[in-house]
Parts: C-alpha cells; structure tokens; sequence
C-alpha cells in the first residue's frame, strides 16, 4: 500500500497537523514515511503544501514526482489549482469548499468551483460548517482529513489516539471538538462518497451534502437516499443548480 | 518500545551534533537552517551545552570558534548567506584549526523558497580549502554531524556541512547510536596557530595546502562516498551527490542500472571520478545548486573522449532546484504526467503581513507622510516588514541584504535624493544595521531611519530578538544622534495621522532622523 499525498492550503490553515496525524498513523502501522514540507517565508498567509509519502518500502525521494500523487487533500478551494500537475489519472481530490480570499484578486466562487468539477473525481466539502458543528471553528483541518478517510489507506481510529495527544494540553472540550470534527467529516466523506458511487452527478452530490447536517447524516441511509434523490430530484436540482454553482440550495430537504 | 519519530533534517543534524558531544551550539537564525536551534535550545540546559541565538552569523561563529579553541565542540548554524557574514572568521578559522570538534552548519535554499539567492555553500567550502558534508537523507545528517565532529578534532580542522532546504525541512526517521561525551577539560591556547598574524599565517596556510591531499585521501576511504562499478552498461555513468540521490533512484525505481559514484564527503574524490570515468563513455553529474562536481571535472577543455552532462550542457538547468520530474527527464526517463484542466483563474498568493501587523500601520502613516514628496526613496531590509514592497503598501523601493538599508540611505542622500528613507527591524538592526547608524550620525547624513521593533525575530518564526524596546532606544541614543531627532511612536490604525506628521517633521529636519515604531508582532 502507497500513499503519495499533496497536502496544500495556505499560510497558518494547520497542514503540518493533519500532515502530523497521517505520518503518526503511518508509523504506527510499520510503515515508511517522508514528508516534504514549506516553512518560513511563505507561511505568512501564502501558498503552502507538504509532500506526504507513505510506503511498505523506504521511500527514496523526499518530493513526489509530479503525475504520480495518489491524492490531493486541500483546506482551500483555489489552491488545488496549483498542484495538478501532480496528480495521477486514478488521483482523487478532497478539498474544503470554503475559499481563504486573502487576495485582491481572488476568483469568484462560480469559476473555482466549475473548475474544480472539471477535474472530475473531487470531493468538494464545507469544512467550515462541520467544524463550527463540532465546536471548533478552527477544527477545518481535521474536519477535511476526516473527509478523506474514505479515500485513505487509514481507518479514523488510526488519528484519534494522536488528536487526543496533539490537543491535550489545550483542554478536554476542544480534545473533543476536535475527535467531533473527525467523525463528522468522516461521515459527510463516506456519503458524499455513497452518492457519487451511485452515480449522481458531482455538482449535485456537492450541494445535497452541504445542506445536509453534518452531525444528523446516517451514512446507512445512503443508497436509499441516492434512490429517492434519482427518482424525485436529481433532474430538478441540476436545473435549480445550472450555472449558479455557488449558489446555497437551502430547499433541498424539501425536494427530498 | 518508543514509538518512531519523524524528524527535519535540521533536528536530525541536531541530534547527531548532541550525541557527539557538543558544548555549544551557536547561530542566527534563517530558513531552512533555523529548526536545528529550535530543536537543542529548549533542551540545552538539560543537555548541559551552551545555545543561543547569536546577535548575527559573524559572532555566532565566533563563539563556536572560542568554545572550540579551549577544547570544547561546537556547532554554529546559519542559512547560506549567513555564512557570506560569517566569511570573515570562516576564513581564518581554516588557518588557525581548532582544538575541540568544529562544524558548520550551513542550510542552502535551492529554488530560493525563502531567500535572495541560491548560492552554493560547497563553493564556500572548497574556497576555505575545508572539507565538506552534504547528507542525503535523515540518516546520515545524523551520522555525519557525528563522523565530521569527530574528524574535526582529529584533523584539528573546522569542518562544513551543507544542507538544502528538502532535507532540512523534510521529515523522515533515525536510527541512532549511543552518545558520546562532552570534552571534559578546558586546554590551553595553542598561541602560536590561533593568532593570525601573518608570521603564523603563512605557516599555516602551507600547512594546509599540504594537508589538501590527506584530505583527497579521506574523500576517497570515506564510507559516505560509494563508487559503485557493478553495473554492466559502459556507456554511462553517473555522479550525484547529496539529495539528488534520492531523485535518481526514484527515477530508476531503486536500483541505479549504471556504474555510479554517490558523493557525500568533498573534496570531491578525484580518484574515484577517474575511475568511473575510465569505465564510460558518458557521465551525467547530478548535483543540487551550482555545477560544483561538473565544473572540475570538465575543466576549460572538457574530457577528451567523453561526454560529460550536467548542468554545463543544458541537461539540467543551472537555476531553481532539482526535482524527480527533472532528474528522470535528464536522465530520459519519462514519467507520464496527466493533462488536468488548468483552472480558468489561478492568481497567484504571495506572502503578506498578518491582519493586524504593526508593520502595516507603519507602511501606512510613511506612504501619508511621503505623498506630499515627489520621490519615494525607501530603503529597505530584509524581515517581515520586506512584504512591504506588495500592494496594498508598494512602501519598499529596494532591498539588498541585512543590515543594508541605512548605508544605502545615506550613499542615495549623498548623491541628493531627497526624501531618503531607511526601513529595518529590530533584529536586522541589531544584526548588522547599527553599524551602518554610527556612520549615518557621523555623516550628519540627511536621512530618516525607521526601527520596526515589533519585540522579535518575525520573519523566521519569534526568535529572541538580541536588542527591544527601552534598550534598543538606549542603543540608538548610544550612537551621539541627536535626541530629539530620536522619536518613539506606536503603530496603530487610530495613530496613522499623528504619526505620519511626526515623520514629516523628521523628513524636514536636515541632518539624521531615528523613528522607533514600537509595537509587538501580533504572533507572540
Ligand atoms: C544574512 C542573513 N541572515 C539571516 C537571514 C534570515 N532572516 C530573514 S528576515 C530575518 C529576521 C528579521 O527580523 P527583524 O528585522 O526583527 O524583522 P521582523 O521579521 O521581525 O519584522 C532573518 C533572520 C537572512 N535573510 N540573511
Ligand atoms: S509575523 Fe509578526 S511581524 Fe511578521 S507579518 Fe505577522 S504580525 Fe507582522
């Protein structure tokens, strides 16, 4: 089992921590790890990545050579832009959907997003709203890994031994958050997941789910939930959607 | 059992110089090198070894040099252009040798992540005639800040060792080995090689020259260096040092199919490069940074007979870092890379100040007071306060080097720009600026000098700040500046007007103006 992760977001978003968790998780199961990451300069609120490598043998390079990352997982919309190139064909994307806009000239939601669902499997999810749902709004970071899970090699009891340590000197409530954040995220990943398996159309896949709550979705109720989103709303919501991919379909639960 | 631990290269190092023994370890700050501090000084007292950050490069090798010619090991740590301020004893100390164990730490920023240049500390080292190390991976940063510790007592010699930002700041995993000692006892000056008078100099420095080809001899024994000739294939060979290592064998998938030489220990082992030469038609040199290894191979007039590829020939480019992607490409292998769609609108997110920095309300009342002017003339440094130069601000006009804004302001003033203004920060000024302020107060140089004390090292990430608040004031009053031309303001939104009228009254006064604009950095 390989895992070669791009990690990316910007300066301050907390990529080292989620780095820390899958490297721990790694180790822990025997595994061989490098992880390539920025500091310094760019950390003052620009662009940062870390190259993650998980390997049954050592690994050689410290940086992923470009095509062959397995995934990239992201704490921010636009940045997954920059780091493409190392995808591989069968790569997947996970990234939060939330934009960071610290810039003057930072996109309009409509155009990352179309061209985020161009790329074709990306996993677009709010990870701001699980985190505010746990009670760490700061808790996107773990939000977005718990997310991933279901594209991992890991399991999310592989993290909350490692997130209990990790927060334990800031306080048993956000220790819990933060296990909260996981298990939230996680479970907005495996239905987001259901659905997209069950062929619903990704766009649609992105907007049911965040109208969903985090902390109420039943990931067994998944393939039921595909089936009555089919028959009744899919033709419907793509309709309601059609260029306005930012658009909040606050109705949704209704057409369900 | 203890769990496995992932560690930076710069704590691997650190590790490594701790088991062997160290009883100092000294340096400034500066990405990639600064972690390998970060790692010993919150364990020193601990540990029993002396570390702290130093004022700059130059005294903080001049510490380790005092630790080490009374007998004690040392380290000194610093980024690339660290060891330029450095250069100084950095040179000498190649003369004088040392008593106890000596290293140099020096961390290179190929591709400049977060640096002005990306030159070569290899270079640096071959300069001082002192050997030099240049780990691969984890292990053997560990094992080579112990092997070159040891080989610095043992030739008497300080030693180097160079790192590169994937290294230094990449994590992987150690195994290590039980530590040595600290030297117990404090020796005697060795009078007659420590001072540098030219009577000793010259001795010294033919001593050393002799000492080169011992040095050559090690190069070739090191177990660092691996020449490996089982390979079948004659028509080509290759030469890679340092991290390059680890690209080249990703891009064969393992196992190297040529007859190769993997060099880690310099000066560069001439015989083993003979050797593999003699066996192919063909060398690619593949080296991270400048083509140090290609260019004393090729010489002026090539190598008849072979080709040699490198970065002289166009293979490999001679600016930015290496990759896998380029290294397989050089050594035509393709890795096939998918076509995604780009994104429609990708702008790109440099570096800005953090919302709230008292660095910006500085920018803010500068730019007000410096509208009514026809020229903008600011002189800046190198800190946080550099991302000045961006928009919204575009405060900055230039910026060189450390320390280099007030020597600048005051060349421009004496060439008649006016307005002159000089930005810094409290620990650029400290560093290498209040040498630059002494000249400026005896010029009477007609220029305005702005301190950015924000109570810390920002830009590096907080490190204690040599010189801050009243004592910083002290410091500059210390200079013989005129007293009321010292003003201290506080940058905050709420003071933009006031204070944008006191640098106004200060860019009006003839002669040279210190505005102190105290205010903490806001992530400590
Ligand atoms: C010769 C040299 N040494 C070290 C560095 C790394 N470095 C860049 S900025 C900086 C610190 C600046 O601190 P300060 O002047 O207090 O400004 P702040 O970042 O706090 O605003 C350092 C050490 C460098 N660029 N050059
Ligand atoms: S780290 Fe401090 S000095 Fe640097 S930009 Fe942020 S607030 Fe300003």
């Amino acid at each position: 089992m390989k895992l070669d992760l791009i990690l990316s977001g910007v300066g301050g978003q907390g990529i080292l921590s989620i780095a820390f968790l899958v490297d721990t998780a790694a180790l822990r199961r025997n595994l061989f790890v490098k992880q390539a990451e920025v500091h310094g300069m760019s950390q003052r609120g620009g662009s940062v990545y870390s190259h993650l490598r998980v390997s049954p043998q050592p690994v050689m390079s410290d940086l992923i050579p470009e095509g062959r990352g397995d995934m990239i997982l992201s704490l921010e919309p636009l940045e997954v832009g920059r780091y493409l190139s190392y995808l591989d064909k069968n790569g997947v994307i996970i990234s939060n959907s939330v934009p960071f806009a610290n810039i003057p000239n930072y996109p309009s939601e409509e155009s990352i997003y179309r061209s985020l669902f161009r790329l074709g499997k990306v996993v677009l999810v709010d990870a701001k709203a699980i985190a505010m749902k746990a009670g760490a709004p700061l808790a996107q970071n773990v939000a977005m890994l718990g997310a991933a899970i279901p594209y991992l090699p890991f399991e999310q009891s592989d993290f909350t031994r490692t997130i209990e340590e990790m927060f334990a000197r800031k306080g048993e409530r956000i220790v819990k958050a933060n296990l909260q954040a996981l298990e939230f995220g996680s479970r907005v990943g495996f239905f987001y997941k259901g659905l997209l398996d069950a062929g619903i159309l990704a766009q649609n896949v992105f907007h049911v789910v965040r109208s969903l709550d985090p902390a109420s979705i039943d990931i067994s109720q998944v393939s039921p939930f595909a089936n009555r989103l089919k028959e009744r709303g899919e033709g419907l919501l793509t309709a309601a959607i059609g260029e306005n991919l930012s658009c909040s379909v606050t109705s949704l639960a209704s057409i369900m | 059992m203890k769990e496995p631990e992932l560690l930076l290269g710069d704590e691997a190092v650190a590790i490594g110089a701790i088991h062997a023994g160290i009883s100092g370890a000294y340096g400034y700050p500066g990405t990639p090198s600064t972690e390998i501090l970060e790692y010993i000084i919150p364990k020193a007292k601990d540990l029993g070894v002396h570390s702290f950050w130093a004022t700059n490069e130059k005294v903080a090798y001049e510490l380790a040099v005092g630790m080490s010619f009374v007998g004690k090991k040392s380290i000194v740590t610093m980024k690339h252009v660290g060891l330029n301020v450095a250069m100084d004893p950095f040179m000498s100390s190649s003369l004088t040798g040392v008593a106890g164990g000596l290293l140099a730490i020096i961390a290179d920023d190929p591709g400049m992540h977060s640096s002005q240049n990306e030159q070569d500390t290899r270079a640096l080292a071959k300069f001082a005639l002192l050997p030099c190390f240049e780990p691969s991976d984890h292990q053997e940063a560990y094992d080579m800040a112990r092997a070159s510790l040891r080989l610095s007592e043992e030739l008497r010699l300080p030693i180097v060792m160079r790192l590169v930002t994937r290294l230094a700041h990449s994590r992987g995993a150690i195994r290590t080995q039980p530590a040595d000692p600290q030297n117990s006892r404090v020796t005697k000056l060795d009078r007659r090689a420590f001072t540098t008078l030219p009577v000793n100099a010259r001795k010294q420095f033919s001593d050393l020259i002799v000492l080169q080809s011992r040095l050559q001899e090690m190069s070739v024994k090191s177990p660092f260096n691996k020449l490996d000739l089982s390979a079948t294939d004659k028509k080509r060979g290759i030469i890679v040092s340092g991290i390059a290592y680890n690209y080249v064998r990703e891009a064969f998938g393992g196992n190297i199919p040529h007859k190769f030489l993997k060099i880690n220990q310099y000066p560069i082992p001439e015989a083993h490069i003979k050797e593999l030469v003699a066996a192919v038609d063909e060398v690619v040199v593949v080296e991270e940074g400048y083509p140090v290894i290609e260019e004393s191979l090729r010489g002026m007039f090539g190598v008849s007979g072979k080709t040699i590829r490198g970065k002289l020939d166009g293979t490999f480019s001679r600016t930015g870092e290496m990759t896998p992607n380029i290294v397989a490409e050089g050594l035509g292998i393709h890795i096939e890379k998918p076509q995604w769609p780009a994104f429609d609108d990708l702008p790109g997110r440099p570096p800005a100040l953090c919302k709230g920095c008292p660095h910006a309300d500085a920018f803010n009342a500068l730019n007000d007071a410096l509208s009514e002017y026809q020229q903008h003339n600011v002189f800046g440094d190198i800190g946080c306060y550099t991302l000045g130069y961006y928009e919204p601000f575009k405060a900055i006009d230039a910026c060189l080097e450390m320390g280099a804004s007030i020597g600048m302001a005051v060349g421009a003033s004496q060439a008649g720009a006016f307005p002159v203004v000089g930005v810094l920060g409290d620990s650029t000024f400290t560093h290498s600026g209040l040498t630059g302020l002494i000249t400026a107060v005896n010029e009477k140089a007609n220029v305005n000098i702005l301190i950015l004390d924000n109570d810390t090292t920002g830009m590096t990430g907080g490190q204690l700040s040599a010189s801050v608040g009243e004592a910083l004031v002290k410091l500059v009053l210390g200079t013989g500046i005129d007293e009321r031309h010292v003003r201290v303001l506080n940058p905050m939104p709420k003071n933009r007007e006031e204070n944008a009228k006191v640098l106004k009254e200060e860019i009006e006064y003839t002669g040279p103006s210190v505005i102190i604009f105290q205010r903490p950095c806001i992530q400590i």
